[in-house]
């Protein structure tokens, strides 16, 4: 992507983000009588007024960008995949699996068991979304949401049969993992090391998908699907890997939320990170490094809830109508690439003149 | 529609309750073939709202949120107005609201279909939470169901036999709409400008056809179906508005129209079909054949039976027989 080009998505990005405000503030203050100074200025301090807030916002931004790398890394092959839910879910229960299973092991050895686990298992479900889509033609889209809601109904029957603690009476949970085995906080901040995870896993995808030659195949293979295959290109393995890598960042998320913040498999992992994720990679444009910034807004915007239900008691689904109208107002930004004379290179303006 | 009310009023008697029978394994058929016409009637009416719009050669997969609205909007409005009726309308409304949205936003340069389905799923999902949270506590009046027991003759002494033909006036309508709309599309001249549209858009337009308007209004007509089945959610079965009202009921309709093979009257079929399979995990609870941790898997029987029927009938070697033609070009 070159300077310009930047400057244009940027440009463009901000300005439909700055619209969705300007919608959302005019919809609170009809619908809930808020004014819209109050509430941008509640938001701002719940999302990033404060150093708790920050250590708020940061601790979702982790899973966030794990998730959102689940439908970035195969959109660069043109598929759509919105399971990342399913793989969190998958990741998550067996991530708490091998904690349970390795807890004779040092606390490094125990981490990277669950980690490899939680990966293979999210890889696995959206690898066989990838592979259905290759072998078969199915719609990644569709198979992706199906295979979600199915890894969902098996984590909720693991957690509460075989797997349940019968300790935990009111809200069923698996064993809780070794004490030893979990996930500090960085450098003294109060935000643990599941955000370091996402950003190395970002700049490994970043490598990965615009620097190795594995990338330039999969972006030639999302471009042109009959081409890629006609030059030779190994598109199902393409399809398959990229998928399951997608995948194993969202199962990812499900071993941070076990490790570092619940200590065990229970409900509260299915909070929408995965579903939230869709967006954030739809606001970085899929682009894994953009995906930092996005996933620590709507880690803001997600952390400015609360906030914004004790001070202004306005309900909690508020920030999500909020990012259902960025999402639409980022899809219809789209529409604006190439309108603006100032981000053309030059000779296109010269020829518009002429 | 206030006919309709009418005679629904009319059928709902109520007879003398008396004690269940044992009926041992029957009791487990009648309360699958129940439970598809009771969970199946939403899938039919979002599947023949996604049937007309993908006629016109274009997929919403935003109706799980069309959907979410429509159950919040018609429990709303019942609630409201007193009227379960007046709410299915309202629901209607919303829903057209919200397919034409999404069509208006499809029919602009560069945008990818999948995303913005994508986006009026999520958006519809958070708008219908915010605007429901009131009415998740007070009791809407809910729609009357027909009383169609004396339909089994003598068995209707049976109390499970009654309650199996205890059906909602909703599903009659769905019934009957399914086999009207494959006329429409088949015979009028309606149903050929939409067909056109969904298999050439060239030849619509060179016909003097504005195929985004075409567009446009199949997409609304398919939401405010899905609207209505969504009304069905929070008015009848399950009958209350919740934030989990809907768990991909919108979305399965699609799978189920590509089942359907774009046939209305296929759809019916269909959506009993998942209805049936959807209630499976009650009907065995109800019958104490399976316990509480394992009826989680036999719920997860439609999404696995949704996607058995894709990878069946899906392809990538061929197109999808009777599919629209505009609906396999690469956009």
């Amino acid at each position: 992507m070159n300077g310009r080009s930047l400057a244009e998505t940027l440009t463009i990005t901000l300005l439909a983000l700055v619209a969705s405000l300007v919608v959302f503030g005019a919809f609170m203050f009809l619908f809930a009588r808020v004014a819209p100074s109050d509430l941008f200025y509640w938001m701002y301090i719940g999302g990033f007024g404060t150093k708790f807030s920050w250590q708020n916002t940061l601790t979702r931004a982790a899973p966030l960008i794990l998730t959102a790398l689940c439908t970035a890394l195969p959109a660069r092959l043109g598929l759509i995949v919105i399971g990342g839910e399913g793989a969190l879910a998958l990741g998550g229960l067996a991530a708490a699996g091998a904690g349970l299973l390795l807890q004779s092991f040092p606390p490094f050895g125990i981490q990277v068991g669950m980690a490899a686990a939680a990966m293979v298992a999210g890889g696995l479900l959206i690898g066989l979304c990838g592979g259905l889509r290759y072998w078969r033609g199915v719609n990644a889209t569709i198979s992706s949401l199906l295979l979600a809601y199915i890894a969902i109904y098996v984590f909720n029957f693991l957690v509460e049969g075989p797997m349940r603690d019968p300790a935990s009476l009111n809200k069923p949970s698996t064993y809780p993992i070794p004490e030893k085995a979990m996930l500090g906080s960085m450098f003294g901040l109060d935000v643990h090391w599941g955000l370091a995870y996402g950003v190395v896993a970002c700049v490994l995808s970043w490598v990965l998908m615009d620097h190795t030659t594995f990338g330039f195949a999969a972006r030639m293979a999302g471009g042109n699907l009959r081409a890629a295959q006609a030059s030779g290109l190994p598109v199902g393995r393409l399809i398959l890997v990229t998928c399951f890598l997608g995948g194993a960042a969202a199962g990812l998320a499900g071993m941070v939320e076990v490790a570092a913040v619940h200590r065990q498999a229970n409900a509260s992992l299915l909070a929408g990170y995965g579903f939230t994720g869709i967006l954030v990679s739809f606001i970085a444009r899929h682009h894994p490094l953009g995906i930092i910034p996005a996933a620590v807004l709507f880690g803001g915007l997600s952390a400015s809830s609360g906030m914004l239900q004790r001070r202004l008691h306005m309900p909690d689904a508020s920030v999500q109508v909020l990012m259902g109208i960025m999402f639409v107002m980022i899809l219809l930004s789209e529409a604006l690439y190439g309108r603006f004379r100032a981000f053309q290179p030059r000779e296109v303006r010269e020829a518009i003149v002429a | 529609m206030s006919a309709l009310a009418l005679v629904l009023g009319f059928g709902n008697f109520t007879l003398g309750a008396t004690s269940a029978t044992d009926l041992g394994r029957w009791g487990l058929l009648l309360a699958v073939v129940a439970g598809a016409i009771r969970v199946g009637t939403p899938f039919l009416f979002v599947s023949l709202g996604e049937c007309i719009t993908e006629k016109s050669g274009r997929v919403n997969l935003g109706l799980e949120g069309t959907l979410v609205m429509g159950a919040m909007t018609g429990y709303a409005i019942s609630y409201k107005t007193g009227s379960p009726w007046m709410g299915v309308l309202a629901a209607a409304g919303v829903g057209a609201l919200f397919g034409a949205l999404h069509a208006v936003i499809c029919n602009l340069p560069r945008v990818n279909y999948i995303a913005v389905g994508i986006s009026m799923m999520l958006f519809g999902m958070g708008l219908a939470y915010y605007l429901g949270k009131p009415y998740i506590q007070p009791s809407a009046p809910q729609l009357p169901a027909l009383e169609l027991g004396f339909l089994a003759g003598p068995l209707s002494s049976i109390e499970q036999v009654r309650s199996a033909l205890r059906i909602n006036g909703l599903f009659v309508v769905g019934v009957v709409l399914a086999p009207v709309l494959a006329w429409i599309l088949k015979n009028t001249r309606w149903g050929l400008i939409l067909r056109l549209a969904g298999e050439s858009e060239e030849a619509a337009a060179a016909m003097g056809y504005s195929v985004p308007r075409i567009r446009i209004i199949a997409t609304a007509i398919g939401g405010a179906l899905a609207g209505i089945g969504g009304s069905y959610l929070s008015l009848y079965y399950p009958g209350s508005w919740s934030e989990q009202i809907s768990s991909g009921q919108g979305l399965m309709a699609v799978a189920l129209v590509i089942f359907a093979r774009w046939d209305p009257v296929r759809c019916l079929w269909a959506s009993l079909l998942f209805g049936g399979v959807g209630s499976l995990g009650v009907a065995l609870q109800g019958q104490n054949l399976t316990t509480a941790s394992v009826a989680y898997l036999w719920n997860a029987a439609p999404y696995v039976l949704t996607l058995i029927i894709m990878i069946l009938t899906c392809s990538r070697l061929r197109a999808m027989i009777g599919a629209p033609a505009e609906l396999s070009r690469v956009r």
